[in-house]
């Protein structure tokens, strides 16, 4: 198979646009008789079906939520890139574009990048058309901030709830094509599985919450945008619903999942307090500006914070890390962490915590300036805590958090199997192998409001509209096929419920395939996975029937396929023997511990083709070119 | 922490439902009440009982999913929280806790503490929103915001649509709701225009989909975690008046 990512060549600045403007159109008058089916409704689904809808074409958007304005997108909390310069600092589409490409590790198409950070500026004048109430200055005009290791002001921000009033935005604009007739919404479905007819994507095959039935839709071409996979490791900042169920049936039907070891663990979440939990939830990074990272010089220091004098502390990051010191990167800080509560000098009742400590930053600002900084953080985690940040340091622990990988896409977005368009967090393309702080919203809106209404119209003029119809043979046969599974899922009565296998899964994740990974920790993996998918298929025990709202079902269902996933995640992390942004592996890395990279044998994507149940997938290499940008070694020293 | 439950189940919306008792040992403080509700379901499932039914899904008070009565106040006692947001050191050890859905006729229950709110979809999809097109806008410093509208409009946007002030209000209304988004969108230049259209027909559509009127209790701002206030609804009332008459003229 050699992987065509129809990349466009010429100066790079204008690529975008000299391949937009030979995309094939379809005429308005047209538009009605196609039908667009859009899997998710986070930002990339939201947007993409509200615009879709718009542009004419009939929309049929699906979430397994109540409501397509839950979608966990609206979790986000920093801020939205764009290089605006409103602030004159030096920004341009240039800068936004090296720095992704540089902070990706050199590990994403340059194109790709380019385009988002020339649309970043759109999707704010978009936005603010919508009514997303960005901060503002007493001029009237908007605040910028800067975030995550940027060299300048770009970010753009709704308070801490930036992914909420994107969302928002996003949701109302369905809403309106809603009630317009041209998009209709079905929440509490799942999707179950792609339907292929004669190679193409032509629908979905889903199940009702609320009933159990399975339902049948046949579209012209269908977009999934279900976000990333970052809950395989059970604990993360993910919403307990997240799951990579969707991207992994499309990946067995045939669409190539591509550099699945890219997993984003943030370093700022709050603490770990035991396996009873259901997720981590993030604080903002920018608590680092201000806070110390710290843990007890001496293994097994139970003393409460305050009474441990200066000299028993290790600020290990200013320690390890003089220039950059508590301001390391995300992976930098991770790792450090996890490294410290390894050797047993973690804190807090499970040992898996350090304290970030604003003491001396209270004591040089004063409690004010802190207020007014991190006021509502503070408040956000004494609320979940119960403990006074003010009084004494926070507890923090790195969760896992974002997904780089995905299904391979192509410059249209569209995925190996013609008709299957993939946006957002769940395709592969932008943030290479780590991604930017307040990169996400702004790719997710990218690819559903300017880049995919473009690209889908190239193909699906190539189709005749409303040829597959859900009496479809080949719907009968998924349907077939899935309710077996279903059915073998229900007859299992085993002991174990789905929540043990999922944490057993999270578990062995995150020791051995989490922020340091090594060949003997991911053989280990290797073979403890099929070990724990055994026992799920063989010991699971679920109460209730299918035809019924069953929760415990539909998060059995999900875990199978995180079971299958990762797998994969694992054999690319095993197969990709480099470090590179949030994929360490131990064996290479430089004297002083960062990421070594291996430009001469991985400047590739990793493209894994599904070969069928228990056998090994297949990789293939879509080659990484650099023209405009010069990889070099990242230095945080 | 040990506590006893008193949860609501209900098989399905047409049946009848009840109280069911539950004691739930070894509770550690820091667990979300939700998290107490998966220790629980997990001993269910393994005793072959089926476990209780409740939706949630960000579990940090942002995506409005979770919703319940807990103690006889929607999200629980604590002003500003939603319940997934609720910890069990805020209980007394041995304590009983009742647990049931929001109560609402536009909100039917559909098993144990999941309700349906497709009403509060219907109520947006009449006008809560502005009608600008995905395409190229001005520049987004082009209209300038004055600082305290944007901070008014950002108060008013920070509603999660969880549907707890419905579920408190005797009346079962939605005004607190529709109210928000009337403050959010009208206060800013870009949702002014439709404000008259969009008042009214949101009012409208929210009294078809079965929610009440306002009688001004003030128990909406009260129980909602995201401390919306009913001064919008004043708000609300003058652009639905203003509207009113405009449409009579």
């Amino acid at each position: 198979m050699t992987l065509d990512g129809k990349v466009p060549s010429g100066p790079i600045e204008t690529r975008w646009a000299r391949h937009r403007d030979h995309l094939r159109l379809i005429s308005p008058a047209n538009k009605r008789r196609y039908t667009v089916i859009v899997v998710g409704t986070g930002l990339g689904g939201g947007s993409a079906s509200a615009t879709l809808a718009q542009l004419g074409y009939n929309v049929l958007a699906f979430c397994y939520q109540d409501s397509a304005r839950r979608a966990h997108s609206i979790a986000a909390q920093g801020g939205i890139n764009a290089a605006k310069n409103y602030v004159g600092d030096g920004d341009s589409v240039y800068r936004l574009f090296y720095e992704t490409v540089k902070g990706g590790d050199f590990r994403s198409r340059e194109s790709n990048v380019y385009r988002l950070a020339e649309l970043s500026g759109n999707i704010i004048d978009q936005c603010v058309a919508q009514g997303v109430p960005f901060q503002r200055e007493y001029s009237g005009e908007l605040s910028t901030r800067s975030f995550g290791g940027a060299l300048v002001s770009r970010t753009l921000f709704c308070r801490g709830q930036t992914g909420q009033q994107l969302l928002l935005g996003c949701y109302q604009a369905m809403m309106r094509q809603a009630s317009e007739g041209r998009l209709k919404v079905f929440p509490k479905k799942e999707m179950l599985d792609l339907v292929l007819v004669d190679g193409e994507a032509k629908g979905i095959l889903v199940r009702d919450l609320t009933t159990g039935e399975y339902e049948a839709y046949a579209a012209d071409a269908v977009v999934i945008a279900t976000g990333g996979y970052a809950s395989v490791f059970n604990l993360s900042t993910n919403a307990v619903g997240s799951n990579v169920g969707a991207i992994m049936r499309c990946y067995k039907k045939g669409a190539l999942m591509a550099n699945p070891c890219y997993t984003q663990i943030h370093p700022t979440c709050i603490p770990f307090a035991g396996w009873f939990q259901s997720k981590l939830i993030l604080m903002s990074e920018s608590l680092r500006n201000d806070g110390r990272v710290w843990v007890p010089k001496k293994k097994g220091d139970k003393r409460p914070p305050n009474e441990i004098p200066e000299s028993d502390r290790d600020y290990y990051l200013e320690r390890k890390y003089p220039s950059y010191g508590n301001l390391a990167p995300r992976d930098i800080s991770s790792r450090a962490a996890k490294e410290a509560c390894d050797d047993g000098r973690g804190v807090g009742p499970s040992g898996y915590a350090v304290y970030l400590d604003f003491r001396d930053a209270i004591q040089r600002h004063g409690r004010k300036v802190i207020e007014e900084r991190y006021g509502n953080l503070f408040e956000l985690y004494d609320h979940i805590s119960g403990e006074d940040p003010y009084a004494q340091p926070m507890k923090i622990y790195p969760a896992s958090h974002y997904a780089m990988g995905g299904l391979w896409v192509d410059y249209n977005l569209m995925s190996n199997i013609p008709g299957l368009f993939v946006i957002g967090e769940a395709n592969f393309s932008d943030h290479g192998a780590n991604r930017l702080g307040a990169s996400a919203l702004m790719q997710g809106l990218a690819d559903g409001y300017f880049v995919l209404p473009y690209t889908i119209g190239d193909y699906l003029a190539t189709t005749q509209p409303g040829k597959v119809k859900p009496d479809n043979l080949e719907f009968q046969k998924v349907k077939e096929e899935d309710e077996a599974r279903i059915n073998r899922l229900i007859s299992i009565k085993g002991s174990r419920t789905v929540l043990d296998f999922r944490i057993e899964l999270g578990r062995l994740l995150w020791e051995n395939v989490g922020m340091a990974r090594s060949e003997e920790s991911l053989t280990k993996a290797l073979e403890e996975i099929p070990r724990i998918r055994e026992a799920f298929w063989s010991d699971l025990k679920l109460t209730g029937s299918e035809k019924d709202l069953n929760q415990q079902l539909e998060r059995a269902w999900r875990l199978s396929e995180a079971l299958d996933f990762a797998e994969v995640l694992t054999l690319d992390a095993r197969e990709r023997r480099e470090s590179c942004g949030a994929h360490f592996r131990v064996e290479h890395q430089t004297p002083d511990g960062e990421a070594l990279r291996n430009d001469a044998e991985y400047t590739y994507v990793a493209a894994w083709e599904y070969k069928g149940e228990g056998e090994k997938p297949e990789m293939h290499k879509e080659p990484l070119t650099f023209e405009v940008v010069q990889p070099t070694v990242r230095s945080y020293k | 922490m040990r506590f006893h439950l008193k949860v609501w189940r209900q098989e399905g919306p047409e049946a009848p439902g009840r109280f069911f008792d539950y004691d739930v040992d070894d509770v550690i403080p820091e667990m979300s009440l939700l998290e107490m509700l998966d220790k629980l379901n997990e001993e269910l499932i393994k005793k072959g009982t089926p476990p209780i039914v409740f939706e949630s899904d960000c579990r940090e008070g942002i995506c409005g999913t979770c919703g319940m009565v807990v103690n006889g106040s929607a999200h629980g006692p604590q002003p500003k929280t939603t319940t997934c947001e609720i910890r069990m050191r805020h209980f007394q050890d041995g304590e009983t806790i009742t647990i049931e859905p929001f109560r609402a006729a536009a909100f039917p229950v559909q098993k144990d503490l999941l309700v349906e709110r497709a009403g509060l979809d219907k109520v947006i999809q009449a006008g809560g929103y502005t009608s600008a097109y995905t395409g190229t806008h001005a520049d987004a410093n082009a209209i300038l915001v004055p600082k305290d509208d944007q901070e008014y409009a950002m108060d008013a946007a920070a509603c999660i649509g969880c549907g707890a002030c419905v579920a408190a209000c005797p009346n079962s209304s939605a005004m607190l709701f529709v109210a928000a988004k009337i403050a959010h969108l009208g206060t800013l230049p870009q949702g002014m225009p439709e404000e008259p259209k969009r008042a009214l027909s949101m009012t409208e559509v929210m009294q078809e989909e079965g929610f009440g009127a306002c009688s001004n209790h003030f128990e909406c701002q009260a129980v909602c975690p995201k401390g919306i206030q009913v001064e919008t609804i004043a708000r609300l009332n003058r652009a639905f008046l203003k509207a009113s008459l405009k449409r009579r003229a």
